[in-house]
């Protein structure tokens, strides 16, 4: 019994190892400034749990087996502990994590406590159940203003974010139903939600954050590589959550300002 | 100090007294672990159509027909809400809490009876409230085992968010007063029924382990009841607590002014203790477990029992770790954060202690030791994933993906569930006076902790690979069909894992009526309930008020007759 658990529990432990090692899943590649500050975490997270983890599944199967009661196991010791063990391994596992805490903690900042550097694009994101509209202030750099009386999410643009037609901001925003980026240019988002809340994340981009009826939020982020990136609804909003489903396109600076002259050329 | 001797002298008669309404706390006991049992395979019904439905989302089942996406959410709220009630706070606390603890710490019974019985019937009631969402007009609620407004205020948000989700909210109020109820009656009876010479650092770790949970209860149901009663309110009422201006499916609702956000704090102040609630028993029976079949004493009593106090109190101090996403102030992710990363201390302690245990013992594998073992390698696995999900910055790639499910699965799910496998084979002889079959019992051990982690494992890949929680189906997103292959390997491990449990099913109802009978102390354990009869008498133990001379783990003491010293057993000048 004591071989079948030993074999068990390692079985278990390397064959989950092998594939957390072996990548076989993993965090998609990349494709914005803090991929590469929220990558290394994980993975500097990664090793340290990992070897925790495969110490102690393996001593746990090796103990198994060792000390299985056999005619010939000699007396138990009797003991109630060891002080000395005890403040020892509570003084380590407090310096791993508070200190894996404290490590992780510039990225966080950097992206919420910072301001958006000067000359970011402004993208504001409006979920409903179940789609996102995404609005650009257009040349004066102003949102217009919406409200919720002029709201019709059937009719889709402008009309589904409750766009002003006369304000004088509002005339050149421009609302559509995919983001457009440009590359190596800080976004400065503001996210809202209609009715419930939504999540807007994007995994390539490593961006997430909850869209919140009643709130405004800002968060800035940097795209660093040209490519067509899904945009998945995080938070439970309703039945047609799953397809809750948009498309970020990152693009140069120019192939953004073409089509951003476009969208303007459209409305007017 | 209550005195429910005196209620005890005479066992009552008839069946309805003695069965049903009974104010026996081993009867109470039973009950809630029945209730708890049934409400288990309700839950693991619901888990595989889930699943099924994940995978083949066209395919037309018996008697169902095709389920909906709207349907699978239903199905998904109610498994979490009733996983979470009425299985992992039920079973470990009210069932084998209810039925051990006073019988550990030498009472006759617990300090309030008709208490007790009360919470048990309240417990029932939240029950059969819970059930009947799926039959009103509408169904089941979609909005999740958490409820969040406004999707869980406004009934036009979606199916099921009409009376489905106030029978949901409703059950969950009714649970949390038989909660109260129920943690009061823990409490005092720790305190106040304890038998001569148990002191508190006599106690057995499980008496702990119910006792902190009590505490828990007692301060964490209070606010998920006033939660509760807010959101009714919001819903019937005319209040706008929780919703904002708002607008759903093109009609605007009434409500301006109130906060989402101050649900998901009242919630997760509750729901965080809540995991605690559920995983601090089984720490409690692993304790107990290890060290008899270890034939050790349990390695460092007093850190055991200090890092559980610890794990409680910090428990209070870090709901805003589920809320590094929502909008609340970036700046207090720190601290939640850094709260969150000090619980894994304790829980380290914890861990290394057990192995600490079973070094240099001589062990015995009897089916509750396996499940302890399971419990311990489980609470590893599951607790390793928490410093990643503690790390907001990990959280903007992880959270609401496959990986939290998978963590919270194995830590609070599987591994809870492996303390209430490991207490049932182990204080079954003694609950119904015969054994459990070991080859049975054996075979469920082995098919379930390899089915649990092939379950749970591949679900951390796919959250890494950034399979979002919560989607019915997925067929819309390019990146979620590329997972559909594991997804499909989990659903088959599932399927599997769930089938086994009837073996154990079959082995609890067998042995019942079937199984050898047992003697009053077949594990050769220390600890009061061994000392009287099995199954015990009305009053625990015959008249007797026994006696403590020793603490709960005194096994390989040096000189003793036999390789451990009861509690009650005379005082030697060795042992502690």
């Amino acid at each position: 019994m004591g071989l079948a658990l030993l074999v068990l529990i390692w079985l278990i432990t390397l064959v989950s190892t092998y594939f957390f090692i072996a990548k076989t899943w993993w965090l998609p590649a990349g494709a914005s400034a803090a991929a590469g500050w929220i990558d290394g975490q994980f993975a500097l997270t990664f090793v340290l749990m990992g070897i925790v983890f495969l110490a102690a599944q393996l001593s746990l199967g090796y103990f198994a087996w060792r000390y299985r009661e056999r005619p010939s196991s000699p007396p138990v010791s009797y003991s109630h502990g060891n002080t000395k063990l005890e403040i020892v391994w509570t003084a380590l596992t407090t310096v791993l994590f508070i200190g894996l805490n404290l490590m992780g903690s510039s990225v966080w900042a950097s992206q919420r406590f910072d301001a958006p550097e000067a000359g970011a694009v402004q993208v504001e994101v409006t979920g409903m159940q179940f789609a996102w509209y995404f609005r650009y202030p257009g040349p004066d750099g102003k949102y217009g203003k919406t409200s919720f009386s002029l709201m019709d999410p059937s009719a889709g643009g402008e009309a589904a974010v409750g766009l002003s037609q006369t304000d004088p901001a509002a005339k050149d925003d421009v609302v559509t139903g995919t983001m457009f980026l440009p590359v190596n240019r800080e976004v400065d988002l503001s996210l809202r939600a209609v009715d419930v809340i939504h999540s807007f994340f994007v995994p390539q981009l490593r961006f997430k954050q909850d869209a919140v009826p009643g709130l405004n939020i800002h968060m800035h982020f940097k795209p660093t590589a040209i490519g067509e990136y899904e945009i998945a609804c995080a938070e439970l909003c309703g039945l047609g959550h799953y397809k809750m489903h948009g498309m970020v396109h990152v693009v140069s600076q120019e192939d953004f300002d073409k089509w951003l002259a476009a969208r303007e050329a459209e409305k007017q | 100090m209550a005195t429910p001797a005196s209620v005890h002298a005479h066992a009552p008669q008839g069946f309805i007294r003695k069965y049903i309404f009974s104010l026996d706390h081993k009867v109470i006991g039973i009950q809630y672990y029945f209730l708890a049992l049934s409400a288990v395979f309700v839950g693991m019904l619901l888990s595989i159509l889930m699943r099924v439905h994940m995978i083949w989302p066209t395919a037309s089942l018996p008697l169902l027909g095709e389920i909906k996406p709207e349907t699978y959410l239903a199905l998904m709220t109610m498994h979490g809400t009733i996983m979470v009630f009425f299985v992992l706070t039920t079973a470990p606390q009210g069932g084998f809490g209810n039925y051990v603890l006073p019988i550990q710490i030498g009472a006759p019974d617990m300090a309030f009876p008709v208490l007790n019985m009360l919470s048990f019937w309240t417990t029932f009631v939240a029950y059969m409230v819970m059930l009947a969402a799926f039959f009103v007009v509408g169904g089941a609620p979609l909005h999740g085992w958490t409820g969040y407004p406004p999707l869980s205020a406004i009934p036009s948000a979606g199916p099921g968010e009409g009376l489905g989700a106030d029978l949901w909210i409703t059950s969950i109020a009714i649970f949390c007063i038989a909660s109260l109820m129920g943690a009061l009656n823990f409490i005092t009876t720790t305190l106040d029924l304890r038998a001569k010479g148990m002191t508190m650092m006599r106690m057995p770790l499980t008496v702990w382990s119910w006792f902190i949970t009590a505490i828990l209860g007692l301060l964490a149901f209070g606010v998920l009841l006033s939660a509760g009663i807010l959101l009714l309110m919001d819903r019937n009422l005319g209040t706008s607590f929780y919703v904002p201006t708002t607008m759903v499916n093109g009609v605007m609702t009434w409500h301006k002014g109130g906060s989402p956000l101050l649900w998901q704090h009242l919630f997760w102040f509750f729901g965080h203790p809540e995991v605690y609630i559920a995983i601090l028993p089984g720490m409690g029976v692993a304790s107990q477990v290890l060290s008899t079949f270890s034939r050790k004493p349990i390695f460092g009593y007093r850190a055991m029992v200090y890092a559980m106090l610890s794990i409680g109190f910090f428990g209070f101090m870090v709901w805003g770790h589920h809320m590094f996403m929502s909008g609340m102030s970036p700046y207090s992710a720190f601290a939640f954060s850094l709260l969150t990363m000090c619980i894994g201390v304790p829980s380290a302690i914890k861990t290394f202690n057990w192995l600490g245990t079973m070094y240099k013992g001589r062990i015995r594998f009897s089916t509750p030791m396996l499940y302890a073992i399971g419990f311990v390698s489980l609470f590893v696995s599951g607790g390793l994933s928490g410093p990643f999900l503690a790390q907001p910055v990990l959280d903007i790639q992880l959270h609401d993906t496959a990986f939290v499910p998978a963590h919270f699965h194995l830590i609070m799910g599987v591994a809870a569930i492996f303390g209430i496998f490991s207490a049932t084979y182990y204080w079954f002889p003694k609950m119904f006076g015969r054994m459990m079959n070991e080859t049975l019992g054996r075979i469920h051990f082995f098919i379930t902790l390899a089915g649990t982690y092939a379950i749970f494992m591949p679900m951390h890949y796919a959250g890494m690979a950034g399979q979002t929680r919560r989607y019915s189906q997925f067929t819309e997103v390019a990146f979620l069909q590329k997972l559909i292959p594991l997804n499909t390997f989990i659903t088959w491990a599932a399927i599997i894992t769930v089938s086994a449990q009837f073996i154990f099913v079959i082995n609890l109802f067998w042995s019942m009526f079937k199984g050898p009978k047992a003697s009053d102390n077949p594990w050769e354990s220390t600890t009061l309930e061994w000392t009287t009869a099995t199954p015990p008498p009305h009053d625990n133990f015959g008249g007797v008020t026994p006696v403590v001379n020793h603490g709960p783990y005194e096994y390989g003491v040096p000189g003793a007759a036999k390789d451990y010293v009861m509690q009650t057993d005379p005082p030697t000048g060795t042992s502690h």
